[in-house]
C-alpha cells in the first residue's frame, strides 16, 4: 500500500494541490477585492450610481474622514473609449494578417509572420509606452496640432492597438486554421474564387473564434496600465475629441495608490475601481466561455 | 471514484503538513532572528568595549582619535526605509555613505509614496517611513500617535516653465490664476501668445499638497485641464517638450537640469538661500518616521542624515538643511 501510495497518489496529490491552489488564489483575490472595494459603499456611504455615472471626483485623502465625492465616470469612460478605439484600429489589421498567414500565404505566414507576431506579444508594455511617448505623442502634437502636447485618446488607442494586435491575430489564425478543409473544397467545387471562399465561407465559419480573440484582446487592453498611463495625459475630464487627453481606470489607480492614506476615502475608491476591473474581466471570461460552447455545438 | 477521493484526501494532508511546516519554520525563524538580534547586541557591546580600550591605548596618537571615534559609533544590523519619492534620492545617497562607515549595517531604501511609507512603518514592516507630509494627514490618530517624527531636511518647490517661453517671474495672483485654469494664455501674464499647458501631479502627491498650500494659497488646481504625471522626472520631460507648459518640481530635480526655467514668485528666486532666510515660502519639511524610538541602527542612520558631516551633501543635492532654517522661515510656516 505504501509503495503504491508513493508511486501513484503522491504525484496525483501534488498536482491536485497545484490545481486547488490556483483556484484558491483566484477566489482569495476576488474576496479581497470585494472586501476592500465595497468600503466605498458601506463605510463612506456612496451610491453605486454615483460611483459609475458621476464625474465629480474629489475624495478625501486621510484615514478616517469621508464626505468627498467618488464619481469615476471620467475614468470608466476613458477606459471604454481608449479600448474601443484600439479595437477599431487593431481588429481589421489582425483579421487581415490572420487571413494572410493562413489562407493566402501559409508558407510565409508560418515562417515569417507568425514569429513576428510572437515577438510582438513578448515586448514589455513599458517599451510600447515609452516608444509611444517619444514618437507618437510629439507626432500627434506636431501633425494634428493637438492642444495638450499630443497626450490624447488617439495616442492611447494606437499604443493599445499595437499591443492587442498579436493576441487577436494569433487566436483568429488558429480559428481559421481549424475550419475543416472540405468547406473550402466544397466552395471551390461550386465555382467560388479564393476570395469568395475566404469571405463567404471561411470567415463566417471561424466567426466565434475570431470573436474570442477580439474579447481576449479587449481584456488585455482594459487591464493595461503602464503604457496607457504614459501617453493618455491623465487629465480628469471627458475628452472633447480624440486629440484631447483624458484618464482611465488603471492609470488612476496607479497614480494614487501609493500616496493615498490607506483605508481612506480615496484609497477605498481606488479599490472599488480595481474591483470594477476585476468584474469586467470576469464578464469577458464568461463571454469567452459562452462563445466556446457555442463553437462546439 | 475511490481513487479520486484518495487523491484529494492525500492532497489535503500534504497541504496541511506544508502549512504546518511553514508555521513551525516561521516560529523557528523568529527564534533565530531573536537570537541573532541578541548576538548582534552582544557583539555591539563588545565592539564598543574594544573601541574604548583601543581609544585608551592610542590616546597619545592624536590623528588616530577620529578613526576610533568613528568605530565607537559604529552600528550593525538592518535598516529598511520606504516612502516619499521626493526624499528618496537623498536617503539613498545617505544610505550609501552610511554603509561605507558602518560596514556591518545594511540600509535598504525604497520609494512607494508617502502614504505607503507611513502605513508600513505604522504596521511595523519597515523601520523608517519617509514622508512629505505629517503622519496625522495619512494615518488615523491612534497609529500616528505611535510614530516619532524626525524632520531630516527641507524641500523647496519651484514652478518651472519651458526655456523658450521667456517667463522668469510670476506674482502669486498670476500663479493661482494659471493653476486654477482662469488664465489660459501666456500673453495675459506678460509672456508670448502661447496657450498654457498645465502639468501637475496626482492629487495624493505630497509635492502637490505643498505647492497648493504655499504657492497657491490653498486654491485647488484645475485637474480637468491639466496633464498629470506620476513623477517629477516625467513632469520635467513634459515641460521640456512643450513650449506653453508650466509645472512644479522640488529644487533637488533642478540641480543638474538646465533644460527648464525655474520661475521666481513675486520676484523671489526659488533657492536654498531664500528658503533659509524665509523670503521664499514654498517649502516643507521632509519627515522620517520611526515606530516608537526605533532601533539603534535606525536612530544612528537618521542622526547621520541630519548630522553636520552629511549637510554639504544635502545641499549639493538641492535639499535644505533643517538646522539652517532661520527663525523667520520656521515661524512663517508655523502660523498656518
Amino acid at each position: 500500500m505504501s509503495e503504491r501510495f508513493r508511486k501513484e497518489y503522491a504525484g496525483r496529490g501534488l498536482v491536485t494541490i497545484c490545481g486547488l491552489l490556483i483556484i484558491a488564489i483566484t477566489l482569495a483575490i476576488g474576496a479581497f477585492l470585494i472586501y476592500q472595494g465595497t468600503g466605498t459603499f458601506y463605510k463612506f456611504h456612496h451610491s453605486l450610481f454615483e460611483f459609475l455615472f458621476s464625474s465629480d471626483w474629489s475624495p478625501m485623502d486621510n484615514a478616517t474622514e469621508g464626505g468627498g465625492s467618488v464619481g469615476s465616470a471620467v475614468y470608466i469612460a476613458g477606459s471604454l473609449m481608449t479600448c474601443g478605439l484600439a479595437l477599431l484600429i487593431a481588429t481589421p489589421f489582425a483579421i487581415g494578417a490572420a487571413v494572410f498567414m493562413t489562407e493566402i500565404s501559409p508558407k510565409w505566414g508560418t515562417r515569417l509572420l507568425q514569429p513576428a507576431v510572437e515577438i510582438f506579444v513578448g515586448i514589455p508594455s513599458v517599451v510600447y509606452g515609452w516608444i509611444g511617448l517619444t514618437i507618437l505623442v510629439p507626432f500627434i502634437r506636431d501633425v494634428f496640432h493637438a492642444k495638450m502636447g499630443g497626450y490624447s485618446v488617439l495616442a492611447a488607442g494606437i499604443v493599445l492597438a499595437v499591443m492587442i494586435f498579436p493576441t487577436i491575430t494569433t487566436v483568429a489564425a488558429d480559428s481559421i486554421r481549424s475550419v475543416p478543409d472540405y468547406y473550402r473544397k466544397a466552395a471551390y467545387g461550386l465555382g467560388s474564387t479564393r476570395w469568395q471562399t475566404i469571405y463567404k465561407i471561411v470567415l463566417p465559419a471561424a466567426k466565434t473564434g475570431i470573436l474570442t480573440g477580439v474579447i481576449l484582446g479587449l481584456s488585455r487592453a482594459f487591464g493595461e496600465a503602464l503604457a496607457v498611463a504614459m501617453v493618455i495625459g491623465k487629465t480628469r475630464a471627458f475628452p472633447k475629441n480624440i486629440l484631447s487627453p483624458t484618464n482611465n481606470l488603471t492609470a488612476a489607480i496607479a497614480a494614487d495608490m501609493g500616496n493615498s492614506a490607506s483605508g481612506g476615502e480615496q484609497n477605498m475608491a481606488l479599490w472599488t475601481m480595481a474591483l470594477l476591473l476585476y468584474v469586467i474581466s470576469m464578464i469577458f471570461i464568461v463571454l469567452i466561455h459562452a462563445l466556446g460552447k457555442e463553437r462546439k455545438e | 471514484m475511490k481513487k479520486k477521493s484518495l487523491a484529494i484526501v492525500s492532497a489535503i494532508v500534504m497541504t496541511a503538513s506544508l502549512l504546518a511546516g511553514c508555521g513551525a519554520s516561521g516560529s523557528a525563524d523568529k527564534a533565530a532572528s531573536t537570537a541573532a538580534t541578541q548576538a548582534a547586541a552582544d557583539t555591539q557591546a563588545a565592539d564598543t568595549q574594544a573601541a574604548d580600550t583601543q581609544a585608551a591605548d592610542t590616546e597619545a596618537a592624536a590623528q588616530a582619535e577620529s578613526a576610533s571615534a568613528d568605530e565607537a559609533t559604529q552600528v550593525s544590523g538592518e535598516v529598511t526605509a520606504a516612502g516619499s519619492s521626493a526624499l528618496l534620492p537623498l536617503v539613498q545617497a545617505a544610505a550609501e555613505k552610511f554603509m561605507d562607515t558602518n560596514p556591518d549595517c545594511t540600509v535598504t531604501v525604497n520609494g512607494g509614496g508617502s502614504g505607503e511609507g507611513l502605513k508600513q512603518v505604522a504596521d511595523g514592516s519597515i523601520d523608517i517611513g519617509n514622508s512629505d507630509v505629517f503622519a496625522e494627514e495619512k494615518l488615523d490618530a491612534d497609529a500616528a500617535a505611535k510614530l516619532v517624527d524626525h524632520e531630516v531636511a527641507t524641500i523647496t518647490m519651484a514652478p518651472v516653465v519651458n526655456k523658450d517661453l521667456g517667463v522668469t517671474n510670476l506674482t502669486t495672483d498670476q500663479l493661482v490664476s494659471i493653476f486654477t485654469g482662469k488664465t489660459t494664455n501666456w500673453k495675459e501674464v506678460g509672456g508670448p501668445d502661447e496657450a498654457i499647458v498645465l502639468v501637475t501631479r496626482p492629487s495624493s502627491s505630497g509635492t502637490r499638497a505643498l505647492f497648493k498650500t504655499w504657492a497657491l494659497n490653498g486654491a485647488e488646481e484645475a485637474s480637468n485641464e491639466a496633464l498629470e504625471t506620476d513623477d517629477s522626472g516625467t513632469l520635467l520631460q513634459t515641460v521640456e517638450q512643450n513650449k506653453g507648459a508650466i509645472g512644479y518640481v522640488a529644487l533637488s530635480y533642478l540641480v543638474n537640469n538646465a533644460d527648464v526655467q525655474a520661475v521666481s514668485i513675486d520676484d523671489v528666486e526659488p533657492s536654498l538661500e531664500n528658503t533659509y532666510n524665509g523670503t521664499y515660502k514654498v517649502w516643507g519639511y521632509e519627515h522620517m518616521y520611526t515606530n516608537g524610538e526605533g532601533s539603534d541602527a535606525a536612530k544612528a542612520f537618521i542622526d547621520y542624515i541630519t548630522g553636520d558631516k552629511f549637510a554639504d551633501s544635502v545641499e549639493s543635492m538641492g535639499y535644505g538643511v533643517a538646522s539652517k532654517m532661520s527663525e523667520d522661515a520656521v515661524n512663517s510656516h508655523k502660523s498656518n
